[in-house]
């Protein structure tokens, strides 16, 4: 290590803001908004007699009444007990891939002819946006070797809710469709590959590791049959492992008459590398707002592109952007489409800042982009597994890409003191809490950190020089990791109350009646 | 590794020669390849991306991009009467300072403890959202007011058990394209339409009384309708349902709520709808910002397929915090394939937007601008009316969007708006292919942003284009 790593002796900041609803004054307002002219009161009379009684409101919403500098002073006060990636360190969280999201992206995304477009607006004034969207999808392609794109499903979810939709229409296209109803997937590929296609009809058949932590290719074997209907994986797994069997995964699949989809959540490590297409899959999707740097909002907006062969292009939700060589336009005479997924077509915005990212790098820069964040990964686990209390289950030896699903379960054996525990005392040093693992937690105490390209060496570094303070801290005073966090926004919250459907409060309202009640 | 002069990106620190080098010989290989030797060559793409070269520079890529956009003309730069589920209104200046703070535009999942600020919003906005619309329980926004629909309509055959859930005929076909698929193979076995009568536009009640049956889980109508009337019989529909056994979702309006009477006074179980109107730019369609709530039921809460965000009291001292797992076993990221649904990335910047709209605007707010709309609604409806050939068909009164038909005129709605757009209108949303029974007809769509000289620069321009 080149520099000494001084940890921060950082504090949350604490404003002990209340609840909106607590700063109402009666009669304040925040916003005067236009009323209707005289010319056109003088005609009508009231409002109100333009609403047919029984649709009246007769009790006004109890919204707070604040003024306008006392609502900018309390939500810019919410935003700094928020850690964004713009001020904190958020390598923990794995399988998010948090990374920069280039500022001039954002004044571009603002500018009126992103912002102020309607989506029904005559072809010949969008034609800037839908070459923007024609553009991207050639991007896509290319990384992906697919042949279309679907823009429109706004989530890793989402994208994945409309690939199960398309396996269904296309087994019924060829008078499988009552037969083919089982979607195999495997444990360490996102929840949502298991939970969409359920969604879709499907019944999810779910593939544990072997003893290597390989999606096990005998269990793949048993379960295949004229019942499937496709394969749903990540790859690289949540573990970070690629599967170097997976083409043979889609070739029995392909055999078994199923299709194959790829999530592509976990792509950040081989974008320019390795692609769905050498690997013979059908379709895949990618996080634009995640691989692709659009900033993630504290949960979406995002886009998950959806990526497709040529002959399931025709299944894609419509409409798609087609090009005649002079104009743009939107084509939904798509007779075999799936229909829609949600609203118009997506998150537009997204698709403008991957646009603009991908152009600011090109393919080296994409190149550069995977590279850095495997070598990143790389150099945290030389410095992760110096930790005693830290380890990786699966594959000694072998090389992870994006990210590694580590373990304290050593740690937790000598100390008591959990992952979670870590997960709220590591927020004391300044750095976002890690993502544990979703469930079920094969790897036990897991915790799964991702420095993508985003991170510099001292960024890494710090990151794991906490992990080796609070090892230490587990073995000395490991109470003072149990009860973390203690520099916070606030302290440890009673979890009891979220066991009972009467104590949980989901709002103001039902809160203050459970204050009072006592 | 490339040959040739690297380029240091500024967007990837390790990009940089001395890191790199450094960090290379900490993991102990001379070339970062060595680290892919996981993938099977065969798997491998063996040559460079094809990609446009980069505009390295950010002044060279603004400029790239401005180019392409400049060819874009916004709602800013004309008079704009388009809605049809995506609505022009002001988005207030405090609105865009507060979403682009980079605290909460640059969070993701963090924790409740990390993220307490952004967990804070996200409970206001659920408790202002459901005082709005007269409910008990949001979960975290979803996508947009369709996918929400499709969700308001399984939960409708989950809670009953029952497989079949009515429609008005009236919905957009857009918004039944995502039903239909959404509930294609699911619990839901049918969406059956329901009459709407063509003269008022309400929906006909004696169809509804001969579709209900001990199929029925449920009615989905939307307030204000796609055609922009008022409907008036909630709670005759919900007493009719609760008797059958069924259940009332109801697709609103959000910004009609100062003025109209929320789902939840007339009878509603569900509640759903779109919040774009609420403080967020259009972003061509991206402006989306679903949601679904519910009463304070634990068999209806439990089928809500988002987190849900509940205030908690602290271990110790008498602050707040917020904890996310509720119900934990509904949400996709504990069951995996026995979740309700799907859930993961949604639109909480959005949702971030619609509390402080909610914010600034309050009862009063929200009262002034739903009686500007229904003012200036009506006007624009009687200026259009006025023109020879222009006829309302639909005679409910109406909230922020109306049909106006121009059969009367021997044009297209096509050719009518082709002739306003030369002028720099956007005309209303063509519905001759949606609805060919209401002919030649546009819906038109009006709101606080137009002025009185606006509405009737409209109909001057129409009187013109049809004559």
């Amino acid at each position: 290590m080149s520099r000494e790593i001084k940890l921060r002796k950082y504090h949350a900041q604490v404003w002990d803001e209340p609840l909106l609803m607590d700063l109402s004054v009666e009669g304040q307002r925040g916003l005067l908004v236009p009323r209707a002219e005289e010319e056109i009161r003088a005609r009508y009379g009231s409002a109100q007699d333009l609403v047919p009684a029984s649709m009246r409101r007769r009790r006004p919403p109890d919204l707070p009444e604040v003024a306008q500098p006392q609502v900018v002073r309390h939500y810019t006060r919410l935003s700094q007990m928020t850690m964004g990636n713009d001020v904190s360190n958020d390598i923990g969280v794995g399988t998010c891939t948090m990374k920069y999201s280039p500022k001039v992206n954002e004044q571009l995304c603002s500018l009126p002819q992103m912002a102020d477009l309607h989506p029904l607006q005559d072809e010949s004034t969008v034609q800037g946006i839908l070459e923007i969207l024609y553009r991207t999808r050639d991007f896509i392609r290319e990384i992906s070797g697919m042949d279309e794109v679907s823009f429109q499903p706004s989530s890793g979810g989402q994208a994945v809710l409309a690939a199960a939709s398309i396996v269904r229409a296309y087994h019924k296209a060829r008078g499988e469709g009552k037969k083919r109803n089982q979607v195999i997937t495997t444990i360490f590929s996102h929840p949502v590959d298991a939970a969409c296609p359920a969604t879709a009809g499907f019944e999810v058949v779910t593939l544990m590791p072997d003893a290597n932590g390989y999606p096990d290719i005998e269990a793949l074997k048993a379960a295949l049959s004229d019942r499937t209907a496709a394969l749903f994986v990540t790859n690289p797994e949540d573990t970070g492992l690629y599967n170097p069997r997976i083409d043979e995964f889609v070739r029995l699949v392909h055999e078994a008459g199923g299709l194959c989809f790829t999530d592509q959540a976990n792509a950040n490590g081989v974008l320019g590398k390795a692609r769905a297409a050498e690997a013979g899959f059908d379709m895949c999707h990618f996080n634009l707002h995640k691989t692709f740097s659009s900033p993630h909002g504290g949960m979406g907006p995002g886009c998950g592109a959806l990526a497709v062969r040529e002959p399931l292009a025709k299944f894609l939700p419509v409409p798609v952007v087609a090009f005649d060589g002079k104009k743009y336009r939107l084509d939904y005479k798509r007779p075999h489409s799936i229909g829609k997924v949600r609203d118009f077509y997506g998150n537009v915005q997204v698709v403008l800042r991957t646009y603009a990212w991908i152009m600011s790098l090109g393919a080296k820069g994409l190149e550069t982009v995977a590279e850095t964040a495997v070598l990143n990964n790389n150099y945290l686990e030389k410095l992760l597994t110096a930790i005693p209390g830290v380890s990786i289950s699966y594959g000694p030896g072998r090389v992870r890409l994006d990210q590694i699903r580590y373990s304290w379960e050593k740690l937790t054996a000598e100390t008591g003191v959990t992952s979670e525990d870590i997960e709220r005392r590591m927020t004391d040093f300044g750095i976002q809490a890690y993502w544990t693992s979703h469930h079920p937690q094969i790897i036990p105490e897991p915790f799964t950190p991702e420095p993508t390209e985003s991170y510099s060496k001292d960024d890494i570094e710090y990151w794991a020089a906490v992990m080796r303070e609070i090892d230490r801290e587990a073995r000395q005073d490991p109470d003072r990791v149990k009860s973390a966090p203690h520099n916070g926004v606030t302290g440890k919250i009673d979890e009891s109350a979220m066991l009972f459907h009467e104590k949980c409060m989901f709002t103001y309202k039902k809160y203050k009646r459970i204050k009072q009640a006592g | 590794m490339a040959q040739g002069k690297r380029i240091i990106y500024p967007y990837i620190p390790n990009s940089a020669p001395k890191s790199r080098q450094e960090m290379l010989g900490a993991v102990g290989v001379r070339d970062v390849e060595e680290l892919y030797r996981e993938i099977p060559e065969r798997l491998r793409l063996k040559r460079p991306l094809n990609l446009p070269e980069p505009f390295v520079s950010e002044r060279d890529l603004k400029r790239h991009v401005q180019e392409i956009l400049r060819r874009n003309k916004s709602c800013e730069e004309a008079l704009s009467f388009l809605g049809a589920g995506c609505y022009q209104h002001h988005v207030p200046a405090v609105v865009d300072t507060i979403v682009n703070r980079g605290e909460f535009l640059t969070a993701y999942y963090g924790s409740t403890y990390t993220d307490h600020g952004r967990f804070q919003v996200m409970f206001e906005y659920v408790s202002m959202l459901t005082e709005l619309v007269g409910m008990d329980v949001a979960g975290f926004p979803m996508h947009d007011g369709s996918s929400s629909a499709g969700t308001a309509v399984r939960m409708c055959a989950r809670i009953t058990g029952r497989p079949e859930v009515l429609v008005p005929e009236s919905v957009s076909p857009m918004r039944m394209k995502v039903l239909e698929n959404y509930c294609r193979s699911s619990e839901v076995k049918a969406l059956r339409k329901v009459a709407i009568r063509w003269d008022t536009g309400l929906l006909d009640l004696s169809d509804l009384k001969s579709k209900l049956g001990p199929t029925t889980a449920g009615l989905y109508i939307e307030n204000p309708s796609y055609l922009g009337v008022i409907e008036t019989q909630g709670q005759e529909m919900a007493d009719l349902l609760h008797a059958n056994g069924s259940l009332f979702a109801v697709g609103v309006n959000p910004m009609s709520l100062g003025v109209l009477a929320p789902p939840g006074h007339y009878g509603a179980d569900i509640v759903t709808g779109d919040t774009q109107p609420l403080g967020v730019h259009m972003h061509y369609g991206g402006g989306a910002c679903g949601f679904v709530a519910v009463r304070d039921v634990e068999a209806h809460i439990a089928e809500l397929p988002p987190l849900l965000v509940s205030i908690a009291d602290l271990e110790q001292g008498d602050g707040f915090g917020f904890n996310l797992f509720a119900w934990a076993e509904r949400l996709s990221y504990a069951a995996r394939e026995n979740a309700k649904e799907y859930t993961g990335t949604s639109t909480a910047l959005w949702s971030t937007a619609n509390a402080v709209y909610l914010a600034l605007m309050g009862p009063e707010g929200m009262r002034e601008i739903g009686e500007t709309i229904l003012l200036k609604t009506r006007y624009a409806r009687d200026l259009l009316a006025e023109i020879p050939g222009v006829r309302i068909p639909l005679e409910g009164a109406h909230f922020n969007e109306f049909v106006a038909n121009f059969d009367g005129t021997g044009r297209t709605v096509r050719k009518i708006n082709a002739a306003l757009l030369k002028r720099n209108i956007f005309g209303g949303k063509d519905l001759s292919k949606e609805f060919p029974r209401l002919g030649q007809s546009a819906l038109y769509c009006v709101s606080e942003i137009h002025t009185a000289e606006d509405l009737k620069r409209l109909a001057e321009t129409l009187k013109e284009v049809v004559r």
